[in-house]
């Protein structure tokens, strides 16, 4: 049964592997969550997910797979209908008794039934259960709803229910961006560590030849630490086209931000002109132009654009082509001159590779910068990374 | 050996749980959680209630996995060296142990917390797979491999900074510490501040807890900070009525520093609460 379980975890496509699975049977056997199903439950979500960006879709998967289980003591398997009926009459009122004599004891229970069925199917693409969310079947028809809690009352296990079904974790879903380490790990290809600084590490291997040649007197050597020396400058394309990649730019961002000391950063939108800015919010107030950016950071830096590179190719190759003003000069022509500032230099496209011989404007891109165009995969990006680092 | 809370420290039912297996199966626990909601104080109330030793190991960016087991001292050697003095022919006299040695090879079993795991480098973990899971590691100096007597109760928090690699979640337990509801809030300020008026807390906790919504906020005030905030009420013994805004106007709370340590969030807050006051 409990690998059913695992099967479902994996299919709502929870990080879960068979290591931490066989962790949650020998819990088990260890008599930790045998107590009752919220200790299982708590047991299960300790040893299975390890990262709280996935509580929320352990909640769900775990409630959709005991669903079945919690909803064993319902009403069509049995309730005492004397416990019903005692229940009722201890909330109406005299005329709402005369009224029940009326319709009939019977009509009435079919009609809770199928009210309850009713529920229930809205429920399962819903949230709540029966009973928790304040519309009991019979408060519609004026009955007191405290007295046919159905599901509360008999499950037994509501408090279980209820830990997972709150969902408390859903707005750390997705919170996280997911990958930034892949991304991360792959960006490390580019570190390039010099010694720099003052003296501070002792140079073992020095320390001993030098000792050596001293003939046997200590000679300690220090030598600078190693830092990561690598610059990188980006170039992000912001606004239209490029607000369905928002979010596997923003993980490339703070992969970067965070792996690279010597990072700096500029804005354009569809292709570079005179001016590019760093904040979006201020960008027709707070420009820097493109022309100090290439003084200011030399030729050691590695140029990324990340950009889709989707546009019409007027506003590549016209002046004036620009949709937001008019550019003196065409587009190509500041990206060769980038080019050439840049020795090293990846443009890194998140439009599918296969969508690239579509798109006219890729094609010219292409043609100004060579083959140095790689989509934004992890496949891509170490592609890239491997370009940016062969030495010229 | 169960741990079943203690009377310093309010623990929910999930961490109990999460604690009580990785005591049990002896797996290390990996607890995440906002700043300040309590994940260091943990292992010391975990090694406090159950009477065994707790060796910290504090990361820093430039820890290295080695540091924990053990450094060899060549500069101390070759000094000697010079000296003539006898013990340079042992090399194990220039070996010095780390955090995981020393409770390897510990009489009892002991607790031991690797304190903000994500603060070093992204391969730190994934360095300590073996020892974390064998409980053993290599000397290579001295050709010797230490095996833990008893196998140490791990706790290891991180904060999120950097993801850390699967290899390394798959061999702990996961605990995340949620932020405290309105009710363990409670129990833990009752902790905190056994004789505190319950007016003043009830109206100290709807500040915090207004101010916590207060969106936008960079770092939103977490359990310590409203544990520092509550000893400088009752220092200052402010009255309860300071904290209740008359004719419900909006209000900048007294004290509030101690809530909020952002120069951004300060002025953010103060805007906020000018603008509210303007439009009544």
């Amino acid at each position: 049964m409990l690998i059913d379980f695992f099967l479902h975890l994996k299919a709502r496509k929870l990080p879960v592997s068979t290591k931490e699975f066989l962790t949650l049977l020998e819990g088990l056997q260890a008599g930790l969550g045998e107590h009752s199903m919220e200790d299982f439950y708590f047991l299960a979500r300790t040893s299975l997910v390890k990262d709280e960006t996935h509580f929320d879709r352990f909640d769900q998967a775990f409630g959709e797979y005991f669903k079945g289980i919690e909803q064993i003591p319902g009403l069509e398997v049995d309730l005492p209908e004397e416990w019903l009926k005692a229940m009722m009459h201890k909330h109406l009122s005299p005329e709402e008794k005369a009224k029940l004599d009326k319709l009939g004891w019977d009509t009435l229970m079919e009609e809770f039934k199928k009210r309850l069925q009713e529920q229930k199917g809205r429920h399962q693409g819903g949230s709540k259960w029966v009973g928790t969310g304040g519309t009991s079947p019979f408060g519609n028809n004026g009955y007191n709803p405290e007295g046919i809690r159905v599901g509360g009352e008999s499950s037994g296990n509501r408090t279980a229910v209820k830990v997972w079904d709150q969902r408390e974790y859903r707005n750390l879903d997705d919170s996280v961006e997911l990958g930034t380490r892949n991304i991360k790990v792959a960006l490390r290809r580019l570190r390039r560590f010099a010694r720099l600084g003052a003296p501070d590490e002792l140079d073992l291997d020095g320390t001993i030849a030098a000792t050596a040649r001293n003939a046997g007197y200590l000679d300690l050597l220090m030598r600078p630490e190693r830092h990561n020396a690598v610059k990188v400058l980006i170039f992000f394309d912001v606004g239209g086209s490029m607000d369905d990649h928002v979010k596997v730019c923003e993980e490339l961002f703070s992969a970067c931000r965070t792996e690279f000391k010597h990072m700096e950063y500029f804005y354009f939108h569809n292709c570079v002109y005179d001016n590019v800015w760093r904040d979006s919010s201020r960008r027709h107030s707070d420009r820097t132009p493109l022309v100090d950016v290439m003084h200011k950071y030399g030729p050691d830096y590695k140029l990324i654009f990340v950009g889709d590179a989707t546009m019409s190719p007027y506003e590549i190759l016209q002046p004036n082509g620009s949709i937001e003003y008019s550019n003196n000069e065409a587009g190509a022509v500041w990206l060769r001159r980038l080019a050439d500032a840049y020795p090293s230099m990846a443009w890194l496209n998140p439009e599918p590779e296969r969508m690239w011989d579509y798109r006219q404007s890729i094609g010219i891109i292409r043609q100004i910068l060579g083959e140095q165009m790689f989509p934004l995969t992890l496949d891509g990006l170490t592609r890239a990374i491997t370009h940016l680092s062969r030495k010229r | 050996m169960r741990f079943e809370g203690s009377d310093d420290y309010v623990t929910t039912p999930d961490l109990k749980l999460a604690v009580n297996a990785a005591i049990r199966l002896q797996r290390p626990l990996l607890i995440k959680g906002e700043p300040g909601t309590g994940k260091t104080m943990l292992a010391e109330e975990v090694a406090a209630a159950l009477g065994m030793p707790l060796m910290q190991w504090h990361i820093k960016s430039t820890t290295k996995a080695q540091q924990g087991l053990y450094e060899y001292d060549a500069v101390s050697r070759l000094r000697d060296s010079q000296l003539g003095d006898d013990k340079v022919k042992d090399i194990g006299n220039y070996i010095v142990k780390g955090t995981l040695w020393q409770a390897f090879e510990a009489d009892e079993p002991t607790v031991v917390l690797i304190d903000e795991i994500d603060k070093a480098d992204i391969e730190f973990p994934n360095d300590l797979l073996r020892e974390l899971d064998r409980m053993e590691f290599y000397v290579y100096e001295t050709r010797q491999l230490v095996k833990a007597r008893h196998r140490p109760i791990v706790f290891i928090t991180s904060n999120n900074e950097k993801e850390l690699p699967d290899a390394f979640l798959r061999r702990c337990f996961f605990h995340y510490i949620k932020f405290p509801d309105r009710d363990t809030m409670q129990k833990i300020v009752d902790v905190h501040f056994p004789g505190i008026k319950q007016a003043l807390l009830k109206e100290a906790l709807e500040v915090f807890f207004g101010l916590r919504d207060v969106p936008g906020l960079k770092k939103k005030p977490s359990t310590s900070e409203l544990i520092d905030w509550l000893k400088l009420l009752v220092a200052e013994e402010i009255p309860v009525e300071a904290l209740r805004s008359p004719d419900q106007k909006a209000s900048i709370p007294p004290l509030h520093g101690a809530l909020l340590k952002n120069e951004q969030d300060m002025h953010l807050f103060e805007r906020l609460v000018f603008m509210a006051q303007r439009n009544r």
